[in-house]
């Protein structure tokens, strides 16, 4: 057994995970907080927080929107781990992992990205276009960090599920249908069963994710997996909260977006 | 001998790889095996240079521009006619391989990103040669600015899908059309148009555009008995550059691949990758691509629709970095000046994109001697960009 990361120490459960994901800055790094603040007291076990990107090639038309809307507030790489900080000091507890592309960690470089980590408490690091055979570096950097490094799996991942599994670190994100984030939801048999060789194989919790979009999608990922990972409904509740946020109506936005996550994640 | 590249995890020294999300690994896998078994097999490659022939109407052919050698008086000059092949450009070589790839995996539907529209309309023919259905993304610009190209599209049975996302460019086609394929790789093949993208896709698109280095290095021994001295090339993603040097890689030829400067490399309005950009990873594959200080991906610059790609495939920011090839940029104006000097002398109007090379090579050619040659892959014929001509040369003809 491997000894205890930060990550582990501060993930209370490993079964039932509920992992948001929002996008750093979306609209701007002051809602980000507010956001975080109120999916945690909703039950968020881990935080995903996501680094806007000019390209994001594995996302759909939700993400890319908040992706925009953060690149216009002027996010960046740098300033979302800067975030993590803040969002301590405003009462995040939970574990938070950056989503964040392979090219803006490249022009950071890979030592500086995880010393900036390190020194701002990151636990996680999710780089969704850095699959398992160009990952090696990076992982090794991000055990001697104490940092965990997030793994997908795919239904089509075949033969490498095993390896990818065996490997995964943190919890182990699988992607439950193809296509980009925020595609269609509903599970198939087919994806039962990968979620099931999954589990046989990881070491980890088993989050699924892609698509989960309504109350029913969760009490049904509940029953076969780990955890649940909901980005692009989030993203739409926020959106759908835009025009208050733009007249400064702060506390009813966030009462509204408080209430249409408790209608998302209930029993 | 060099080693070969790309290695096994499709680098080509420093560059290259697969840079993709989890869901395209599986696909990638399958493409790479399929490709590895038709390269090997004889009946494959058969049907290929038969379609070529048949169909493509190749070889193209080599042309001695003697007018504009005299008028520049140094080197002897000749001209590769891609401009010659089939839907009037090299992209159809590639096209034709990968629909036969396709076919061959059982894939009955295509997915093409296009900018300027020729790789579109590429896809678009294959598609309605070899009976495919065929999806070609393109951005709402290029959309706007390339209406005859998108007609062709639709008139050869293609679907063309408009891209608003980013700024309705090639970029964002290619990003769109990589998304569509990561949710339909069950029945879909991504034909792409460059020497761009994750492994296997730089190394099969230099394999299929390498005819055009073949038949060259042959044609020129027959009429010189010699290799030229310089090879000139233009370089968006770089297909036909890649297809006309990898032949040469091993020779005492120097080879010039030519950028786009847009309107000055020192200004923010160019598409020149290698002179100006920085190492990165764009759509998939680790290389040289246009970016700001927060690893952002920027827009390029060009008049040519065709070399207006922030980034650049992963040989060519190999070739730079060993120095196997000379890279050079030259502005919208030296190549509409290079392009209108062709015109009138040869009588052959270049596509604006080919017409970078030429432009370079015309600088280069009066101070070469005499008995020195100079090859020119005119990359494409220049009907597709008559609407900008017309813009530019209105009040001069």
């Amino acid at each position: 057994m491997l000894t205890k990361t930060s990550f582990q120490g501060k993930l209370n459960k490993t079964e039932n995970l509920f992992i948001p994901f929002v996008v750093a800055g979306d609209p701007s790094p002051e809602y980000t907080i507010e956001f975080a603040l109120r999916l945690q007291e909703q039950g968020a076990d881990v935080l995903e927080l996501g680094v806007p990107y000019s390209d994001p090639l594995a996302d759909g038309p939700t993400i890319q929107r908040a992706a925009k809307r953060a690149l216009n507030a002027g996010m960046s790489l740098r300033k979302a781990i800067q975030l993590v900080p803040e969002l301590r000091k405003h009462g995040v507890e939970i574990p938070v992992v950056i989503f964040t592309y392979y090219n803006p960690v490249l022009q950071i470089g890979h030592q500086d990205f995880f010393n900036l980590l390190e020194e701002n408490g990151v636990e996680g690091v999710l780089i969704p276009d850095l699959p398992f055979e160009e990952s090696e570096e990076v992982r090794n950097m991000a055990v001697k960090k104490d940092v965990e490094f997030i793994s997908l799996v795919a239904p089509n991942s075949d033969t490498r599920i095993q390896q990818i599994a065996e490997h995964a670190r943190g919890f182990l994100y699988c992607v439950s249908s193809l296509g980009v984030t925020g595609g269609s939801s509903g599970m198939s048999a087919e994806a039962l069963t990968f979620i099931k060789k999954v589990k046989e194989h990881s070491q980890v919790p088993v989050a699924v994710g892609f698509g989960i979009s309504t109350n029913e999608d969760v009490k049904l990922v509940r029953e076969h997996a780990d955890g649940v990972i909901i980005g692009s409904k989030i993203i739409r509740l926020i959106e759908a909260e835009l025009d208050v946020i733009e007249k400064g109506q702060k506390e009813e936005a966030l009462e509204s977006f408080t209430k249409g996550i408790q209608e998302l994640v209930r029993d | 001998m060099l080693q070969a590249f790309p290695d096994i995890k499709g680098r080509f020294g420093d560059f290259g790889g697969k840079y993709v999300p989890e869901t395209l690994m599986g696909p990638l896998q399958e493409l790479e095996e399929a490709l590895d078994e038709a390269m090997a097999d004889p009946e494959f490659q058969n049907e290929y240079h038969h379609v070529l022939k048949e169909y493509a109407g190749r070889p193209t052919s080599l042309t001695y521009a003697d007018k504009i050698s005299e008028h520049l008086g140094g080197a002897k000059i000749y001209l590769k006619r891609e401009d010659l092949n089939h839907t009037g450009a090299h992209k159809l070589n590639n096209a034709i391989g990968q629909a036969l790839l396709a076919k061959r995996m059982g894939k009955e539907k295509i997915i093409a990103e296009t900018g300027a529209g020729q790789h579109g309309v590429a896809s678009a023919t294959v598609a309605a040669k070899f009976g495919l259905e065929c999806i070609v993304f393109m951005g709402e610009e290029d959309i706007r600015r390339q209406e005859l190209n998108v007609f062709r599209m639709k008139l050869l049975g293609a679907e063309v899908v408009s891209v608003s996302s980013g700024n309705g460019t090639l970029k964002d086609a290619t990003n769109e059309a990589i998304r569509y394929w990561v949710a339909n790789c069950e029945d879909h093949f991504y034909l792409i148009g460059s020497v761009v993208g994750p492994h296997p896709y730089p190394r099969m698109v230099r394999d299929f555009q390498r005819i055009i280095g073949d038949e060259s290095r042959r044609q020129f021994l027959e009429v010189e008995e010699n290799l030229p001295d310089r090879i000139y090339a233009c370089v968006g993603g770089g297909s036909n550059a890649m297809g006309m040097f990898y032949p040469f890689l091993q020779d005492d030829s120097a080879l010039v691949g030519v950028e786009a400067a847009g309107k000055g490399i020192d200004t923010p309005e160019h598409a020149a990758t290698l002179s100006k950009g920085t190492p990165g990873v764009i759509h998939g594959s680790l290389t040289y691509l246009m970016q700001d200080d927060n690893g952002q991906i920027t827009e390029p610059y060009s008049i040519s629709a065709g070399l207006d790609y922030p980034g650049i495939g992963p040989e060519h920011a190999h070739l730079f970095q060993t120095k196997q090839v000379r890279y050079e940029a030259v502005t919208d104006q030296e190549a509409l000046d290079a392009l209108k000097l062709l015109t009138q002398t040869e009588g052959i109007i270049p596509a604006i994109e080919s017409a970078h090379a030429l432009a370079q090579a015309f600088k280069e050619a009066g101070s070469m001697e005499a008995d020195e040659t100079i090859l020119i892959n005119l990359s494409g014929r220049g009907d597709k960009d008559m609407a900008t001509l017309m813009e530019h040369f209105q009040e001069e003809v």
